[in-house]
C-alpha cells in the first residue's frame, strides 16, 4: 500500500516539470515539415447576404496554394447540436444548419466566410486581405427581446429567432402558480447573467494531416475531448470513416468549456490537407478567440420567491432568455435548460419550481458552456434573490436559508425540480463556513473600514450542483444525442509498470498525477510506475472527455472498474502460480498470498507471468494483464458549498475590493487535497471576475466592444485576494466506487452571489436603499446605484 | 532579411530574419525554443515574457532586430545545470502555482525578475508585479504564494494543502 501518494496525499504534480522547463507540448508547439499555414477571412458585420466573393486577387498573391469558400462545404454536413430541446407545445427546437465557412449570409462578426491556405502564415494574412467579398449588410439582431419580437432573422429559413420556448416541468406550472398567487410574500428580482469570455490563455490550435499514402487523416486540435471531436467530424460533418481518422489534443492550455465543442476551423485544416497533401495548420489569435470561441452565461431573467409567514420557501418561478447566439454549439441547448432548469431548487426543501427558459438568435458569437455551465446562472438567480428576501423579510440571509435547507436524514431527496439529490449536510457546510471564515469577527472588521471611510459587506450563499456528467439514460430521455459514460484501460506491462488509458483529458486538472495515486492504492504499488495516456483517440479507449466536473466522477470510476478487472484475473494468475485456489488468494500490499500460510508472490511476478505464459493454463487464463472498462453513472453527483466574501466599498468612487473570501465545499472523498484546493481557486477567481470585472459588450450594430484584453477586463493578480478553502465536510457520494463528487466548477458556480450579496449588504450599511446591481458590479454601476438610491 | 546574432540561455545562435520578425517568433518558429508562448497580441498576458539582458521583456514586443548582440533568458535556461528545478521553479510545483501551464514560464521569468530586484516582496508587491502576467486557471493564490515561498518567505499561515 502506498504509505504516501495514494488517495488522500496532496501529491505534488508530475506534470509540472515539462511545463516548468519549458517543455510542454501545445498544438501550436508541434512543426511539422512542409506545412503551410492556413488565415480565415472573417466577418466585419453582424449579419448580412453574402452577394459575392472574388478571391481572384488573393490567389494570384504570393505563397497562395488554395482559397475555400462556403461553396466548397455544400455537400458536406453542418456542426450539430448534441442536445434536442423540445419546447412547451412539444414541437422540436430550431436547428438551422452550422456550416464549416458561412454560406449564403453572414451571422456574426468573426464568421469565416473563406480561408486561405498559403505557404506562411503572413503570405496567407496578406492574401485574405485581397478577398473581395460584397455583402448586403442587414439590421443586427443582438438584444434578446427585440429579436423575439422583431421580424429580421438571423436565419431566415426558420422565420424566428427563437430556438425553443422550454417549461420545466410543465407539470408543475399550475401549482407554481397557485403557490405564488396564495403566499404571503413574494420576492421578484431582475437580472441579468453576464456573458462571458472563458479566455483559456492558449488560444485554438488545429493542425490537419493527411496520408496520401494510407488516406488516414490526422488532427491535432485543442480540444477537452478528442473521441467527441473526431465523433462529430466523422457522423456529422466530413464523413470521414472514424477508422482513418485520428484527433489528438495534446498539451492544452486551459479549456473552461471553450475547447470542448468542435468548431470548423478543424474540418477545414482537414479539408485542406487532403486538397493539397500538406500539413494545414491554424492557430487562433486573440482577437479570434474574443471573436469565434464560444461565450458563457448570457442569461437575463426574472425570478419570483414565494414565502410563508415563517419563511418557508413555498415556490421559485423562473423565466429566463438565454441566448444561443447565431448558430447552435454542440452543448448550447442542454446549457440553459438540463443544467440550469433542473438546479433550481436549490438547497431546499421548496416543494414548487417551475422553469422556463426561451432560448433566442441573435448576431453574436455562438453560447454554450463555460466553467459551471448552466449551473452558476441558477444559483446566481436563487442565491441573489433568496439574499433579498432575506432583507424584504427582516430574517438574517443565512437563517433563512438554514429553514430551508434539505436536512442530512432526507437523503436521497427528490428536488421539486426533477433531480434526485444522493447526500449532503448543507448546515454543516454553513457551520464550517461561519467558523473558518471567523464570522463573529466581522463586526470589528466592518468597524474598521468604516474607521477608513469604506463600506463593508458581508455575503453568503449556498449551492448544489449537478456534476459527474452524466448518466446515459436519464440524459437519453432528456433529449442528449450521445452517452456521456466514459472509459479506460489499464494496461499491465510485463515488467510491472502500468500504462492507463483514458477518456478524460487534461489540460490544468492534473490528471497524471491524480489518477495514478487511485491505481496505486488499488494495487498496493509505487504511483510513479504508473503513466496515465490521454488526448489520442489512437491510443485511448471511447471516452467523453473532460467537462462537467466529470473526470474523477465518471472516467475515473472507469478507472476503477477496469483495475478491479485487473486485480480479478491476477489473481486467478496469482493462484496458479501458488498452486493454489483463487478463493484462497488474497491480494494485499501488492502482494498474492495464500491464506493461512507463508506463500505469495509480488505483484510484479504475476504481471511478468502473464507476459510469458510458460507453464500457463492457457485453456482457463488468457495471456496478457489488460482490461478494459466502460463507467456509466447511475446518477449525476451532488457537489454543494457554503460560501461567503467581505467586500470593502469605496463610496466615494463605487470601487469594490474582495477582502476575504471563503469557500467550504462538499467534493464527498478527495483524492488530491492540493489539486482539489487549486481547483477552487480557479473558479473562484473567474467568480470574482464575472462577479466585479467582466463583461462582453456588442453594440447596436452588432459589433463587439470588448474584443481584446485591453477592452476585456481579465482578473488580474491584484484585483483578488487569498482564499480559504475548506473540504473537511465531504459527504460521500454513494453511487459510485471512489464516492467523489467532483470540484471542478464549484467556485465558478458559488462565489458570484455571495460577491454581489456582499456589495449590497455594505451599501445597506451605510444606508444607501440598493437592493441589487447587475453585474459586473462595476464601479460606475456601484456609484450610479449609491446616487440613485439618493 | 537582416542577420541577428545573440546569446541565447548561453549559447550564441544567429539567424537570418526579415525587419518585422518578432523576438518571440524568433524563439519559437527558428530557434524552436517552444517555452515562450504566444497568449494574447496586444502585449497584455504575459506568457512570453523572456529576460533581454537582465530585464523581463514581453518578447512579443520586441522586433528581433532589436535583440542583436544582447543576452536572452527563457524559460528553457531557468532550471539548474543538471536539469532540476532552480528555486523559483521548485516553489511553483510545491506550491502548485500552475495548472494548465500555458502562463507558467511567463509567470516564472517575471518572478525571477521580480526576486532579482526586490529579494523579499510583499504580497502587495507581488500582486502589483504581475499585472503584465494573466492565469486563468489558479486564481493567482498559488502563484503570488509560491513566489513569496521562492524569496525565502514563511507562507505556511495563507492556506492548506
Amino acid at each position: 500500500m502506498p504509505k504516501d501518494g495514494g488517495i488522500g496525499a496532496p501529491t505534488r504534480r508530475r506534470e509540472d516539470y515539462r511545463f516548468l522547463t519549458g517543455r510542454g507540448r501545445y498544438s501550436d508547439d508541434i512543426k511539422t515539415q512542409g506545412e503551410c499555414a492556413a488565415i480565415f477571412a472573417r466577418s466585419t458585420v453582424a449579419h448580412g447576404t453574402i452577394k459575392s466573393i472574388d478571391t481572384s486577387a488573393a490567389a494570384a498573391m504570393p505563397g497562395v496554394l488554395a482559397i475555400f469558400t462556403g461553396e466548397d462545404f455544400v455537400e458536406v454536413g453542418g456542426n450539430p447540436a448534441g442536445w434536442l430541446i423540445n419546447s412547451r407545445d412539444g414541437e422540436p427546437m430550431k436547428e438551422p444548419k452550422r456550416p464549416v465557412l458561412a454560406h449564403g449570409k453572414v451571422r456574426h462578426v468573426g464568421d469565416a466566410y473563406a480561408a486561405v491556405i498559403a505557404e506562411t502564415v503572413q503570405q496567407a494574412r496578406d492574401a485574405a486581405e485581397m478577398i473581395e467579398i460584397d455583402i448586403e449588410e442587414h439590421d443586427a439582431v443582438v438584444n434578446m427581446k427585440d429579436a423575439l419580437a422583431g421580424t429580421t432573422y438571423v436565419h431566415d429559413e426558420i422565420g424566428t429567432n427563437q430556438c425553443f420556448d422550454w417549461g420545466w416541468i410543465e407539470d408543475n406550472r399550475a401549482a407554481t402558480d397557485a403557490a405564488i398567487q396564495g403566499a404571503h410574500h413574494v420576492t421578484t428580482l431582475e437580472l441579468v447573467n453576464n456573458r462571458l469570455v472563458p479566455n483559456a490563455m492558449e488560444t485554438r490550435c488545429s493542425i490537419g494531416h493527411y496520408d496520401t499514402g494510407t488516406g488516414d487523416y490526422t488532427l491535432h486540435t485543442t480540444s477537452q475531448n478528442p473521441h467527441l471531436t473526431r465523433l462529430l467530424l466523422s457522423a456529422f460533418v466530413m464523413g470521414i470513416p472514424e477508422n482513418k481518422l485520428t484527433v489528438i489534443a495534446p498539451d492544452v492550455g486551459g479549456g473552461f468549456g471553450s475547447k470542448i465543442y468542435h468548431y470548423g476551423e478543424e474540418a477545414l485544416v482537414l479539408a485542406a490537407a487532403k486538397k493539397l497533401g500538406r500539413t494545414v495548420k491554424w492557430t487562433s489569435d486573440r482577437s479570434e478567440a474574443f471573436q469565434t470561441d464560444a461565450h458563457g452565461r448570457d442569461h437575463v431573467t426574472k425570478i419570483e420567491l414565494a414565502l410563508d409567514e415563517e419563511g418557508n420557501f413555498l415556490a421559485f418561478r423562473t423565466e429566463t432568455h438565454a441566448n444561443v447566439g447565431a448558430y447552435l454549439s454542440n452543448f448550447s441547448t442542454a446549457t440553459p435548460t438540463f443544467l440550469h432548469g433542473t438546479l433550481m431548487a436549490g438547497n431546499y426543501t421548496v416543494p414548487n419550481v417551475y422553469v422556463n427558459v426561451k432560448a433566442v438568435f441573435t448576431n453574436t458569437a455562438p453560447v454554450d458552456a463555460y466553467r459551471g455551465a448552466g449551473r452558476p446562472e441558477a444559483t446566481y438567480s436563487l442565491e441573489r434573490v433568496i439574499d433579498m428576501a432575506a432583507r424584504e423579510i427582516g430574517m438574517d440571509p443565512i437563517e433563512l436559508r438554514r429553514k430551508n435547507f434539505i436536512k442530512p436524514d432526507q437523503y436521497p431527496f427528490a428536488s421539486a425540480a426533477g433531480l434526485e439529490y444522493d447526500s449532503g449536510n448543507y448546515d454543516a457546510l454553513m457551520d464550517q463556513m461561519e467558523k473558518v471564515a471567523d464570522k463573529a469577527g466581522f463586526a470589528a472588521r466592518r468597524a474598521e473600514s468604516e474607521s477608513k471611510g469604506l463600506l463593508r459587506g458581508f455575503g453568503v450563499n449556498a449551492y448544489v450542483e449537478a456534476c459527474g456528467i452524466a448518466p446515459s439514460n436519464l440524459v437519453g430521455v432528456l433529449g442528449s444525442r450521445v452517452g456521456l459514460y466514459d472509459a479506460a484501460t489499464v494496461r499491465v506491462n510485463a515488467t510491472g509498470n502500468l500504462s492507463v488509458m483514458v477518456g478524460a483529458h487534461s489540460h490544468g486538472q492534473g490528471h497524471e498525477t491524480v489518477f495514478p495515486q487511485v491505481v496505486a492504492e488499488m494495487l498496493g504499488i509505487d504511483p510513479g510506475s504508473i503513466d496515465i495516456v490521454h488526448g489520442d483517440t489512437s491510443k485511448i479507449p471511447f471516452g467523453m472527455g473532460t467537462y462537467g466536473s466529470r473526470s474523477l466522477a465518471v472516467c475515473g470510476s472507469a478507472v476503477v472498474r477496469a483495475t478491479e478487472k485487473i486485480i480479478v484475473k491476477a489473481t486467478k494468475i496469482a493462484a496458479h502460480m501458488l498452486e493454489a485456489d483463487a478463493a484462497d488468494v488474497e491480494f494485499k500490499d501488492g502482494t498474492f498470498s495464500v491464506v493461512g500460510t507463508n506463500q505469495s508472490v509480488s505483484f510484479g511476478e504475476v504481471a511478468l507471468k502473464a507476459y510469458i505464459p510458460h507453464q500457463f493454463p492457457i485453456e482457463d487464463i488468457e495471456p496478457g494483464l489488460e482490461e478494459t472498462a466502460f463507467y456509466d453513472p447511475a446518477n449525476f453527483t451532488y457537489p454543494s458549498g457554503a460560501y461567503c466574501c467581505e467586500v470593502e466599498v469605496d463610496p466615494e468612487t463605487g470601487k469594490v475590493r474582495v477582502n476575504r473570501m471563503t469557500a467550504v465545499d462538499d467534493f464527498g472523498n478527495v483524492i488530491n487535497p492540493m489539486v482539489v484546493t487549486g481547483q477552487v481557486h480557479g473558479g473562484l477567481g473567474q467568480g470574482i471576475g464575472q462577479a466585479l470585472m467582466e463583461n462582453t459588450t456588442y453594440d447596436s450594430d452588432g459589433q463587439l466592444l470588448s474584443a481584446s484584453y485591453m477592452d476585456y477586463a481579465m482578473p488580474r493578480a491584484d484585483d483578488l485576494p487569498f482564499y480559504t478553502v475548506d473540504h473537511s465536510q465531504g459527504t460521500a457520494c454513494t453511487h459510485n466506487p471512489l464516492g467523489v463528487k467532483g470540484c471542478g466548477e464549484a467556485g465558478a458556480i458559488g462565489s458570484p452571489p455571495t460577491v454581489v450579496n456582499a456589495v449590497i449588504d455594505a451599501l445597506q450599511s451605510g444606508g444607501k436603499n440598493v437592493t441589487h446591481i447587475d453585474m459586473p458590479v462595476t464601479p460606475h454601476r456601484v456609484w450610479s446605484a449609491m446616487k440613485n438610491a439618493g | 532579411m537582416a542577420k541577428v546574432s545573440m546569446t541565447v540561455n548561453g549559447t550564441s545562435v544567429s539567424r537570418e530574419v526579415e525587419g518585422q520578425t518578432l523576438l518571440v517568433s524568433m524563439l519559437r518558429e527558428d530557434l524552436r525554443l517552444t517555452g515562450t508562448h504566444v497568449g494574447c497580441d496586444t502585449s497584455q498576458c504575459g506568457a512570453c515574457v523572456v529576460h533581454v539582458n537582465g530585464k523581463a521583456v514581453k518578447s512579443c514586443t520586441m522586433f528581433a532586430v532589436e535583440a542583436d548582440g544582447a543576452e536572452v533568458s527563457t524559460i528553457e535556461g531557468q532550471a539548474n545545470a543538471d536539469g532540476t528545478l532552480s528555486t523559483i521553479q521548485q516553489a511553483f510545483q510545491e506550491h502548485h502555482g500552475l495548472q494548465c501551464g500555458f502562463c507558467t514560464p511567463g509567470m516564472v521569468m517575471s518572478a525571477a525578475a521580480l526576486l532579482k530586484d526586490n529579494p523579499t516582496p510583499t504580497e502587495g508587491e507581488v500582486r502589483a508585479y504581475l499585472d503584465g502576467n494573466i492565469c486563468r486557471c489558479t486564481g493567482y493564490h498559488n502563484i503570488v504564494k509560491a513566489i513569496m515561498a521562492a524569496s525565502g518567505q514563511d507562507v505556511s499561515a495563507i492556506a492548506a494543502e
